[in-house]
């Protein structure tokens, strides 16, 4: 015992920390979710086992929400990640002050406060004559009305490009120059550089960015609370976690059903978790870290 | 594969205000061999890039044959090139860094799998062609980048500093085999190094670079033997030569109270006086203290205090001297090499 003492003293801080508020959730919401707990019965709950997950698969509204939710993070994870790497490899191969610059700029978005840059995003979204885009586009709409998706989706890209944007720039100033200059001896175009040796050195990257975006934007529902609501109408763009949120925090008749909410967020950690390992899978994880097998000649 | 001749003239790159390289003009033979050598930024790098395309220069021409090739794309002016740490691509097996540029030009399976093979048993790494680069040793990853670059079977080899990631051991093997393959093929190439040893023995004639400006070029004894200014003197040689700063005078250079007569009566003013150390004796006439004594196995390194200078002076093993006495210089007199106050070599 006195062997592993010091260990024991070095771990207890970050176990705490993790005990306290990963764990402790954790199993919280789990317990929660197998009670009806709700306003009404807050003081009494009582166990009722699998009763919300039964109600959760009788819900006429749920495949809805479920492909929007697909909808929302397959699309704007798309536009994520593909814009960060478009954004990426364009302030790259610019020279480095302007790349710099570009960048900084398209990070501003994400040190707005949300509710700011989504009011820009409504006012933009205006008939015309107030709103940019009818302006532009010539035709006086309300895109939110009109267009929900698009605008959530870019809404949403264009904040979190910026993610995937840093993190593959560094990705690329990490690779050495002299690749590069190896590429153009050996007859590669900028397209076939890209394409045959930038786009493999990033892979890892691209699997980080992707996995972590889809796991942030399942449960992110912020931009869809504030532009839309779920709506417009009956469920036209709520989210899996925008659902949960307003079960068990928000509803219209005030009687918030905690316990069906718990059902839902545990729903979506299974969800979470069967999607990153699906990634690791396709992008076989085990050779990304596999160990060199050296021979010394 | 028949190698073509390289022509530069007044090449010359400024990156900003640095002038990288200057008015450089020199001729590359066919199927020879020119190692550009120099101090770390001297040009010698730059010139290469230049050559290869990578670098844009800011003025001058660069000519392979009678084609004008300075405002080509890498990929047009048919060079291959081995760079310092290889440039392998880390996610291709050595197969598919060799096969790279025939993908590229969309060359047949068939020919690329004959092709790979032919130079990959040539080089010695035919059983390791499955593997990644960071599982096979440096002097394999040194052979898949000679391999990568010969398989387009490029007009002009370009190779920088292409042995010095290597241990010493494999460094000389290395050394040789290119030497061999470069001459089998024919090609056309320029090999960037620091390291003199590896650049008096692999290269046909050697570019000396000093300050972004060519100082000499010359075949291995004629650099050695008649080195065209101090630099070049200083530079090539090991250990170095001798130089003693001092006048000439009615046939004598003389240094302090030292004075030695020089076969051109005619030099006046400043200059120097060179002397390799394996041209010292020390049954001469001029007295110096011995300061430090380096046994070498065949021969002996010793340096004497000459008046304000060290002056070494390769000694045989048994005329080893002792520590702290006085011996008498000497040198062999058909070997002394002057030059001017500019450092230009004026005679012999």
């Amino acid at each position: 015992m006195r062997r592993y003492s010091a260990p024991l003293v070095f771990l207890l801080p970050a176990t705490l920390l993790i005990v306290l508020f990963f764990v402790a959730p954790a199993v919280t919401t789990l317990y929660l979710s197998l009670t009806d707990i709700s306003t009404i019965t807050f003081r009494h709950p009582s166990w009722i086992g699998l009763g919300n997950y039964y109600s959760l698969l009788r819900d006429p509204f749920i495949g809805r929400i479920l492909l929007n939710t697909a909808h929302y993070v397959g699309f704007t994870l798309l536009f994520n990640v593909g814009m960060g790497l478009l954004l990426a490899l364009l302030t790259s191969s610019v020279r480095e002050r302007y790349g710099n610059q570009i960048r900084a700029v398209w990070l501003l978005p994400r040190i707005l406060p949300p509710v700011v840059y989504v009011l820009i995003w409504q006012g933009l979204s205006r008939e015309a004559p107030y709103g940019l885009i009818s302006d532009l586009l010539g035709t006086s709409r309300n895109w939110i009305t009109a267009q929900p998706w698009n605008v959530i989706v870019l809404a949403n890209g264009l904040v979190g490009a910026s993610f995937g944007m840093l993190l593959f720039t560094s990705a690329i100033r990490a690779i050495p120059q002299d690749l590069f200059f190896a590429a153009a001896v050996d007859g590669a175009t900028t397209g076939q550089t890209v394409r045959r040796v930038v786009l493999p050195l990033l892979r890892w990257p691209i699997l980080f960015v992707t996995a972590y975006q889809t796991l942030s934007l399942l449960t992110s529902f912020e931009y869809i609370l504030l532009l839309t609501n779920g709506g417009p109408g009956f469920y036209t763009t709520t989210v899996w976690s925008l659902h949960a949120y307003q079960s068990a925090l928000s509803n219209y008749f005030g009687n918030v059903q905690f316990g069906l909410g718990a059902a839902m967020a545990a729903v979506l950690v299974v969800i979470g978790i069967a999607v990153s390992l699906f990634y690791l899978r396709i992008f076989n994880f085990r050779a990304l870290v596999g160990e060199p097998k050296v021979e010394i000649n | 594969m028949k190698g073509i001749s390289v022509r530069l003239e007044g090449l010359t790159k400024h990156f900003g205000k640095v002038v990288a390289l200057q008015a450089l003009d020199l001729d590359i033979r066919a199927g020879e061999m020119v190692a550009f050598l120099g101090p770390s930024g001297c040009g010698k790098t730059t010139t290469l890039l230049m050559i290869a395309g990578i670098y844009q220069s800011t003025a001058g021409q660069i000519y392979f044959n009678e084609r004008r090739v300075d405002h080509l794309h890498p990929r047009d002016r048919d060079v291959g090139m081995v760079f310092q740490s290889y440039a392998l691509y880390p996610h291709l097996i050595l197969f598919e860094n060799i096969a790279f540029p025939l993908r590229l030009k969309r060359t047949p399976q068939a020919e690329i799998e004959q092709k790979v093979r032919q130079a990959a048993d040539l080089l010695g790494i035919g059983h390791v062609l499955d593997r990644r680069p960071a599982q096979v040793s440096g002097g394999q990853q040194q052979r898949a980048a000679l391999a990568r670059a010969l398989i387009k079977e490029p007009q002009v080899l370009l190779l920088d500093e292409p042995l010095s990631n290597l241990d010493a051991q494999i460094r000389l093997q290395a050394r040789g085999e290119i030497r061999r393959l470069q001459q089998q093929i024919g090609v056309t190439s320029i090999l960037v190094t620091h390291d003199q040893a590896e650049a008096l023995a692999m290269a046909d004639r050697i570019a000396v670079f000093s300050m972004g400006k060519l100082q000499q070029l010359a075949t291995t004894d004629d650099l050695y033997l008649r080195p065209a200014n101090v630099f070049v003197a200083r530079f090539v040689g090991h250990p170095p030569m001798n130089l003693l700063e001092g006048g000439f005078e009615n046939g004598h250079f003389t240094m302090g109270t030292l004075s030695i007569p020089v076969p051109s009566g005619h030099l006046k003013g400043g200059g120097s006086l060179g002397i390799r150390p394996e041209d010292a004796t020390l049954d001469g006439e001029v007295p110096a203290r011995v300061v430090v004594i380096e046994p070498l196995g065949r021969e002996t390194l010793v340096t004497l205090r000459l008046g304000e200078m060290d002056f070494k002076v390769l000694a045989d093993q048994a005329a080893r001297p002792t520590l702290g006495t006085e011996v008498r210089l000497g040198y062999r007199r058909d070997r002394v090499h002057l030059f001017d106050q500019a450092g230009k070599r004026v005679a012999p």
